[in-house]
């Protein structure tokens, strides 16, 4: 088990999980924002889903 | 009168104004041509050479040797401009409402128009055959006519087929001249790997044995038929007012 | 990841209790992917510690893949059921975003996988170039989603598209495919290849796979509602414009 992962190995690894999260992030943050922005114009009652 | 009376019609009528605005024969064959000599400028026209490992010199034309893809590149470029102008000719005057609104058959309008298309496409084909072959310094040899002939037939249609499709989807719309690469280009890879691949063997350029030529023929005519069918399937809802 | 409860005089967003949950498990199981993946899993014995990469690489395609086959289905359900209804199309259309963003990480973790391992970015192999091709394919969609008219023009047109990648997409794997077995590259395998997989790395890429499918499945709800409500307020904003439009003419009137 390596608690550590060498820094000449970790480059790649550590830049594809980092390129990972921050895209996830981005996108989850530019849905969530997206949707509140919306909500707040839209009446309650058009809301399917609630 | 029958889906293919009516497509015989549709295509006529498209030639026909096509031959009236020359637009084909003064803009997009000079376009196709100046794009050929822009390879041979691009990609090193006096050769490469070198040793190889038994001490022999070696010397190949680069041109000739991409020659192939360089023709079908130069038709994808031509096919877009080509269904710009065909659909931008059709939603100027609304003459596609038009049709749908007399109630003709959306398979009939594709099938018309994808022939039209065809044909023109067909002609810039040859043309650029011939400017491969004295740009380029291709050797066209007697046995590969006929696959020659059979793949640019084949690839034709399978261009013709998306030309249409995606150019009635984009039509009318603004942007539309910068979204057609977009859809289309993707698509059309397997059109532009076969048949580069197909006239490769019917050259014999680099060696490529004529046999290997037609499974390749093989792929563009599956290509043709799923578009040609999907397509006719497909036009109908795409030019079709919503309701 | 999940709101908070909202504060009684705020509007309802698009959140509900089952995507906070959703949502709580999704954080839960990245937080175990980035501790499986990065810490608990061994190095492999070919890659070393580049087999890591894998664990976020491959769920992303996974995702990616099943994000446009959702698209695919929901174009379908739309054109052919009786009903047209728009929510199939919103599903399609948020799915396909997911889809994109998703095949652009495949992408990029896929090169980054790459570069260490082959040598270099980018191969051309049939799966790579597939993969790349229907990435620019769902760009094209998603344009083409933008192009205006009404709601029912845009579900159409983008239906027919959507389903139109599927006469597309075994094409262009099997002629890319072809054209590389011709032009064999000894020096490059298909991605994965000489990964021997023991179980605690079989077990790290499950997880990621059920991270990103709970990722998935809170964005696409999110994402639909989202739309939904661009196209409630594209209708209500046809109506005030025709009701301007009214006040207009009565006001014109002597």
């Amino acid at each position: 088990m390596s608690t550590l992962i060498a820094i000449e190995y970790g480059g790649y690894v550590y830049a594809s999980y980092a390129v990972a999260l921050v895209a996830i992030g981005g996108f989850t943050w530019r849905v969530l924002r997206r949707g509140r922005q919306l909500a707040d114009q839209v009446d309650d009652a058009d809301k399917y889903w609630h | 009168m029958s889906r293919f009376q009516v497509a015989r019609l549709v295509a006529v009528k498209d030639l026909r104004v096509e031959r009236r605005s020359k637009v084909v024969t003064n803009q997009i064959l000079p376009f196709a041509g100046a794009t050929m000599v822009m390879f041979a400028f691009a990609l090193d026209s006096k050769g490469v050479s070198g040793v190889d490992e038994d001490g022999q010199r070696w010397t190949t034309d680069v041109l000739a040797l991409v020659a192939p893809g360089l023709v079908w590149l130069a038709t994808l470029f031509s096919l877009l401009i080509l269904v710009g102008r065909a659909f931008a000719v059709e939603s100027e005057d609304g003459a596609l409402d038009a049709l749908r609104v007399a109630g003709v058959d959306p398979a009939a309008i594709f099938w018309g128009k994808s022939a039209a298309l065809a044909v023109q496409l067909f002609l810039l084909e040859l043309v650029l055959v011939v400017a491969a072959v004295l740009l380029y310094n291709v050797d066209v040899p007697l046995g590969g006519v006929a696959l020659l002939g059979v793949t640019l037939v084949a690839a034709t249609f399978g261009l013709a087929f998306v030309g249409t499709l995606y150019g009635g989807l984009a039509a009318g719309f603004t942007g539309r001249e910068s979204l057609l690469p977009l859809l289309v280009l993707p698509v059309v890879a397997p059109v532009l790997i076969g048949a580069t691949r197909a006239v490769e063997s019917a050259l014999g350029t680099g060696g490529v044995a004529l046999a290997e030529g037609w499974p390749w023929v093989g792929l563009l005519a599956v290509f043709a038929i799923a578009f040609g069918v999907g397509g006719a399937l497909a036009f109908g809802p795409l030019i079709e007012e919503a309701t | 990841m999940s709101q908070t409860t909202p504060p009684p005089t705020r509007k309802l967003g698009t959140g509900t209790r089952a995507t906070r949950a959703i949502g709580v498990a999704a954080v839960v199981m990245l937080g175990w992917l980035l501790a499986f993946g990065l810490g608990f899993s061994p190095a492999d014995r070919n890659q070393e510690e580049y087999v890591r990469i894998l664990y976020v690489h491959v769920p992303t395609a996974w995702l990616a893949y099943l994000a446009f086959g959702v698209t695919a289905l929901c174009s379908a359900l739309y054109l052919f059921t009786k009903k047209h209804s728009l929510g199939f199309d919103r599903f399609a259309g948020a799915s396909a975003e997911i889809g994109v963003v998703f095949m652009a990480l495949t992408l990029v973790t896929g090169m980054l996988w790459g570069r260490p391992t082959w040598g270099h970015y980018w191969a051309w192999d049939a799966r790579l170039t597939t993969t790349a091709l229907l990435f620019v394919t769902y760009v094209g969609y998603l344009a083409v989603r933008g192009l205006g008219g009404s709601h029912h023009q845009r579900a159409k047109r983008s239906a027919v598209l959507g389903l139109l990648a599927v006469i597309e997409i075994p094409l262009v794997r099997w002629s890319v495919k072809w054209w590389r077995s011709l032009h064999q590259d000894a020096s490059v395998g298909e991605p994965g290849s000489g990964v021997e997989l023991d179980g605690l790395m079989l077990f790290s890429l499950f997880v990621g796979v059920i991270a990103f499918t709970l990722l998935y499945v809170w964005l696409l709800l999110h994402r639909s509602r989202a739309l939904a409500m661009e196209d409630v307020l594209d209708d209500v904003g046809l109506d005030a414009a025709v009701a301007a439009r009214r006040n207009e003419t009565v006001g014109v009137a002597p």
